[in-house]
């Protein structure tokens, strides 16, 4: 691999690489629901610093695999650490999570939910959110309720990437918003997350994300498929994600 | 405004070919200093980590070194400058003998339509230029 070296500094020819953090290990991981195995025996690591792409038909486990890593599902057998733990009250500090569904309540104005991040995590910055606001064009005296459902998801996503977290669990991230604020999105991810933070997105909007991501994990049946740097993927293949995903998962 | 990819090539090597062309273009001329790992990934909406090793492989390929404290510089070396457009002149032509092969045009026939080609564009020219 190349070095990675803090992006500000220059690599010289005696620089010291920098040995990337570990954030997610994964050690034979399992999660199953009745007969059915959405996670099946799953082993791999998350680098910091590094945006991985989550890929995969439906129901091949990528919403599961978010669950497992923050906690809201609990393995049925294996492991996964955050940063070494179990996850837990602690890795919830360092967790920045975007659920496929919004939790928020609907009778809130975005003002409230400002106020309502800063009281539960230190790491919000509410200064970076209502920038992001402003430039995504969302008043922050709206109430969630009379908002569409894109921007809704606009609303979401500024507050889980205001936060300065160590992991951010992305699914779907832009699934529901349009080309433009789409690409704004985008740019606020890459532009955003520290440069020893990981990020894991799920999507299936492979062909507007892929140029985001550094490695990516395809996802088949709870098992990975393939596993590996994309530019490495694009290198061997000849192709782009999105074609080798459509060849891949061919119905 | 992100630059444009082709999704089938890696894109730290498209990354490569685009400070290349802005390298002849004078955008990074010699000497001067490159801009901010993150500022330039940031201009071409893609990740740090892959400007970075766009632009570690362009420091190994001499057209770029390092300053320890200062950052990141292009070659002050006008000659390689000068190499790499003649290069990519090269590649493009290549890549016209292969339309013209793939059109059925004889290799002897190329430039008689090159000069023809030529002929038009400038009386096109100097017809602009009369208006």
């Amino acid at each position: 691999m190349e070095t990675t070296d803090t992006m500000q500094t220059n690599d010289t020819m005696d620089a010291i690489e920098i040995m990337p953090k570990t954030i997610v290990t994964a050690n034979h991981l399992t999660k199953c629901f009745g007969e059915n195995c959405a996670i099946d025996d799953l082993s791999f690591n998350l680098q910091g610093g590094r945006i991985t792409g989550l890929l995969g038909p439906n129901g091949s486990g990528k919403t599961t695999l978010l669950k497992l890593c923050n906690g809201l599902l609990k393995p049925d057998s294996g492991e996964i650490l955050i940063n070494g733990i179990a996850p837990g009250i602690e890795s919830k500090k360092f967790i920045s999570y975007l659920p496929e569904r919004t939790y928020l309540n609907k009778w809130m104005k975005i003002n409230d939910l400002l106020d309502f991040f800063t009281d539960f995590y230190t790491d919000f910055d509410k200064v970076k959110a209502l920038e992001m606001l402003k430039a995504l064009g969302l008043d922050k005296k709206t109430r969630l309720k009379t908002l569409s459902k894109g921007n809704r998801e606009k609303v979401q996503l500024v507050l889980v990437m205001s936060r300065n977290a160590g992991l951010y669990l992305l699914d779907e991230p832009i699934g529901g918003v349009d080309p433009a604020a789409r690409d704004y999105i985008l740019k606020t991810i890459l532009s955003n997350y520290q440069d020893n933070a990981a990020i894991l997105l799920s999507t299936h909007l492979i062909q507007d994300v892929e140029h985001i991501f550094d490695d990516c994990i395809f996802l088949a049946n709870g098992k990975i498929n393939l596993q590996g740097s994309v530019d490495d993927i694009r290198e061997e293949h000849g192709k782009s994600l999105d074609t080798l995903f459509r060849e891949v998962f061919r119905c | 405004m992100p630059w444009e990819f082709n999704p089938n090539i890696p894109i730290y090597l498209q990354l490569m070919d685009k400070i290349k062309l802005g390298m002849i273009a004078g955008i990074y001329p010699p000497g001067s200093k490159m801009p901010s790992v993150r500022d330039l990934a940031n201009d071409a909406g893609v990740n740090p980590n892959t400007m970075q090793k766009a632009l570690s492989e362009l420091e190994r390929d001499n057209l770029l070194f390092s300053q320890r404290t200062s950052g990141r510089y292009v070659t002050e070396d006008k000659i390689m400058v000068e190499n790499l457009r003649q290069d990519l002149a090269e590649k493009q032509m290549q890549r016209f003998f292969s339309a013209m092969e793939e059109l059925g045009i004889p290799r002897e026939q190329i430039p008689v339509l090159i000069n023809k080609a030529l002929q038009k564009q400038s009386l096109q020219k100097t017809a602009k230029e009369m208006n």
